[in-house]
């Protein structure tokens, strides 16, 4: 069961059988470039970029991300760059792991990010999505398509926050424009 | 609509950006030439070949080939360019056919981006001829278009480029013939058709070992990866995609997916599972829990797992206790800051409040913290009995059962690493064998923290036990006869600390003593370091002369720079930087400030070594976050036999050896 989440839409983390979730994968996964006849060695690759930005209280604690694989804490974990996508047909080219279970006590929102690193819009990548995934059974949570998503470059796509003694996600598919998280931050805030 | 062109015809080009594809059926040179409005090419920097494929505007082929696809843009040829000539060639010297005559008749197509042919061409009637202009694009009132060529010459391309009007026709033609004859020399050949997927893994077998065993050989090993390349090049250079799926074999048959380096290793034996979890309860820890090939590399791999989940639990609660602290200090600059409320007691409250988020935010981080600290502590409780010598404390039952191992173990235990945060929980600092950097033991004063141990010949004594215990336990668990140590103590005032390793005969010499004992151990060792790198580098491990200790050498180095003139601290400086590769490791038992007259110069040689202090000291970072550890030596318990006993086994095992 997929939910296309709608902007704003607010879903618990809150596992079918009552349990609440431990583990959610972020999912981001897009076309390769097509190759180019001519001068075929100087493709444009598509390099889209997941970040999550841990907060507490609203002020930024730790940020997972290409050159931070995995937070201080060990919580939230980025399988690693992928610089050209399409590794697979619908697969996750790009992924962050969260271990809810473990994340530090003073967290309270974790916002997940999608940057076109190499400056294409949405509207030039094919069949790019971002999703949320239960990691424990694999079961899709919500998902994004990106593609045809405008002229931006950005997008800040769900948070992930505590809600008594679990955690709530919320999707915010607000688009933006920005290379790196960095280039977010003012768009982030008043989300938070 | 595809214009098939015969000799002389020509058609309009409908756009700038073209794709040229020649095909031959044989291996062919393409290139093009580029001249002005009266036909002449101004010199070599107008030709496209493939000795220098790129020119603004067009690309060629980087070497001979049977089929050919030329990329032009017309639009970015300078203005002074008015013509395009299409040049095919035999490739000459390579033993490939002599003439046009005796190939089918070359074939060339004008298309756009997408593969769309616009007009096509057969190149017909050819003999004797070696080279030909197939095509010209060409401008005529603005646009361009291309006319069907197909001049021979029998006098190949300098012929070819002479009637184009370059004056170093000649030349050219040998340079691109020569460029030709390299890259077909440098293109690999296509592997011979394999039958059986043995043959496959054997391949790929001899070609992974390679760096290994002839690692230092260059000429061996980029054999072996030009080889490696020429297999899995294709798919790698194509989509990407292609190149996660595994090349196909050839025959056909059933692909072998058992790693080829791996085929000889027996399969492990299965990891100790767990016991069933009780609902509700942690996972019952247990030794061994780990991924690996034997229980060794299991256990040193469960350590190291312990080791980040401590620095990430404690880096947690750090984080969370930091973001208590500055929110609260926010909030009572508030409460101070306004002015409401200074009157009553709403200040009061409000302070109370921020104290009272603040100690409820310390509580739940700290009981997070408790709660793994809890988990470790009962895995550290299961897993230490059960470490083997090398990883074991000196008063582990294990010492007390020694045997010399036949084989040498993959890490070592340095000593304890603590966080403030884990008392009573230590994690044992485990280093690869063998030894990546050398060890300084840090007998200044700097390594007690504050001045407790004020007295410096105390503190001296115990970097010398210190690094006896290392030395002993690196004797240990070495094969018998595969690890030497060396002594330099110049004044001999480690003696008395140095006593074990003297009276049980593990040492080939006595410590040197003096300035000529120094320079009589550093110039062996410097020697020794420099054949085996000639050795190495020749391929010729073999050639080493028979008297050569093979053994790994450890040198320990007390009280430097007594004893050293210039000379020696450049050998042992050389000993540092160089030993390790060739298996010769540096001990220094050493206080910073005794060198101090040096200056910045020994800077790097400090730098190099692995810092380790004679008392518990927080100087070791870990590789995530970075927190800084308490480091506690590894010492034998005091009044314990162990290390006598030790090492008498081990001298006594090395006479047996003969060695």
């Amino acid at each position: 069961m997929t939910v296309n989440m709608t902007k704003g839409q607010a879903i618990s983390l809150q596992k079918n059988d009552g349990g609440t979730l431990t583990a959610v994968r972020m999912g981001l996964g897009w076309q390769a470039a097509p190759r180019r006849g001519l001068f075929g060695s100087r493709t444009r690759e598509i390099d889209l970029d997941a970040s999550a930005v841990l907060f507490a209280d609203k002020q930024p604690i730790d940020v997972v991300f290409f050159r931070h694989l995995v937070s201080d804490d060990g919580s939230v974990r980025h399988t690693g760059d992928n610089l050209v996508g399409g590794v697979g047909q619908g697969g996750d080219d790009e992924a962050i792991l969260v271990d809810l279970a473990r994340i530090p006590v003073h967290i309270d929102q974790i916002v997940f990010t999608v940057n076109s690193f190499t400056g294409q819009t949405f509207q030039e990548v094919q069949d790019a999505f971002c999703r949320l995934v239960d990691e424990t059974n694999g079961q899709e949570l919500a998902r994004y398509t990106l593609a045809g998503g405008g002229q931006y470059t950005a997008q800040i796509m769900a948070k992930v926050h505590r809600a008594g003694a679990g955690w709530q996600m919320t999707a915010l598919g607000t688009p933006a424009n920005g290379r790196t998280f960095q280039d977010l931050m003012p768009a982030i805030l008043p989300h938070l | 609509m595809t214009a098939e062109l015969v000799r002389g015809q020509n058609h309009p080009l409908p756009q700038a950006r073209l794709e040229i594809r020649v095909s031959a059926g044989k291996p062919i040179v393409a290139g093009a030439t580029l001249s002005d409005e009266n036909g002449k090419v101004h010199g070599v920097e107008w030709v496209a070949h493939p000795g220098s494929p790129t020119l603004p505007g067009l690309e060629v082929s980087k070497q001979a080939a049977a089929d050919h696809r030329l990329a032009f843009d017309l639009d970015a040829l300078t203005e002074a360019v008015h013509r395009v000539s299409v040049l095919l060639a035999l490739p000459t010297g390579v033993g490939g056919p002599a003439r046009f005559g005796s190939v089918a008749a070359p074939f060339v197509a004008v298309t756009g981006l997408g593969g769309a042919e616009i007009a096509s061409y057969t190149i017909t009637g050819l003999d004797a001829e070696t080279a030909v202009v197939a095509l010209e694009l060409y401008r005529r009132q603005g646009a361009w278009k291309v006319r069907a060529v197909g001049q021979g010459y029998a006098g190949g391309l300098a012929e070819l480029l002479a009637d184009q009007g370059l004056p170093q026709a000649p030349q050219l033609a040998n340079d691109i013939n020569e460029a030709v004859a390299r890259g077909l020399a440098r293109s690999v050949a296509a592997p011979p058709p394999r039958t059986a997927e043995g043959d496959r893994s054997r391949h790929t077998a001899a070609s992974a070992l390679g760096p290994d065993q002839g690692g230092p050989t260059p000429q061996g090993a980029t054999g072996h990866v030009s080889q490696q390349a020429g297999y899995v090049g294709g798919p790698a250079q194509g989509d990407p995609s292609a190149a996660t799926q595994p090349p196909m074999p050839g025959g056909g048959g059933p692909v072998n997916y058992s790693h080829p380096g791996r085929q000889a290793a027996a399969p492990p034996s299965p990891p100790p599972t767990a016991p069933p979890v009780q609902p509700g309860q942690p996972a019952q820890p247990v030794a061994g829990d780990a991924t690996g090939w034997s229980m060794e590399e299991r256990l040193y791999n469960q350590v190291w797992g312990m080791f980040e989940d401590l620095a990430r639990t404690t880096a947690a609660y750090r984080s969370a206790v930091d973001f208590a602290d500055s929110r609260m200090e926010q909030e009572l600059d508030k409460v101070l800051s306004d002015p409401r409320s200074r009157i009553g007691g709403q200040a009061d409250a409000a302070r109370e409040t921020a104290r009272a988020k603040h100690s409820q935010l310390v509580d739940q981080a700290r009981a997070a913290l408790d709660r793994d600290l809890a988990q470790l502590s009962a895995e550290a409780e299961v897993v230490e009995p059960a470490l083997p010598t090398a990883f074991a404390r000196w008063d582990s039952p294990v010492w007390q059962g020694y045997r010399v191992p036949m084989e040498i173990p993959m890490a070592l235990r340095l000593g304890d690493l603590q966080l403030p945060e884990s008392s009573g929980l230590s994690i044992p600092m485990l280093v690869r064998l063998p030894l990546e950097r050398g060890l300084w033991i840090d007998s200044g004063r700097a390594g007690s923290p504050d001045g407790s141990l004020a007295d410096s010949d105390e503190l001296r004594r115990l970097a010398v036990d210190t690094a006896v215990a290392l030395a002993a336990r690196l004797l240990a668990v070495y094969p018998a006869g595969e690890y030497t140590v060396h002594v330099i103590d110049p004044a001999g005032s480690g003696a008395s600390a140095l006593a074990p390793l003297v009276q049980t005969g593990v040492l080939h010499t006595p410590p040197a003593v003096g300035a000529a004992g120094v320079n009589d151990v550093l110039a062996r060792l410097t020697q020794r370091v420099d054949l085996v790198q000639m050795a190495i580098r020749a391929g010729a491990a073999d050639s080493l002369p028979p008297d050569l200790d093979t053994a790994e050498q450890l040198l320990i180095v007390n009280d430097f720079p007594h004893g050293f003139d210039d000379r020696a601290v450049t050998q042992l400086r050389y000993l540092a930087d160089e030993g390790p590769a060739v298996g010769v490791h540096l001990m220094m038992v050493a206080d910073r400030e005794d060198a101090a007259a040096y200056g910045p110069l020994l800077d790097p040689l400090w730098r190099s070594l692995l810092r380790l202090t004679p008392v518990p000291d927080d100087h070791l970072a870990d590789p995530w976050v970075g927190h800084a550890w308490t480091y506690e030596p590894s010492l034998v318990p005091p009044g314990s036999q162990v290390l006598q006993h030790v090492l008498t086994q081990v001298a006594a095992a090395r006479r047996d050896w003969n060695r």
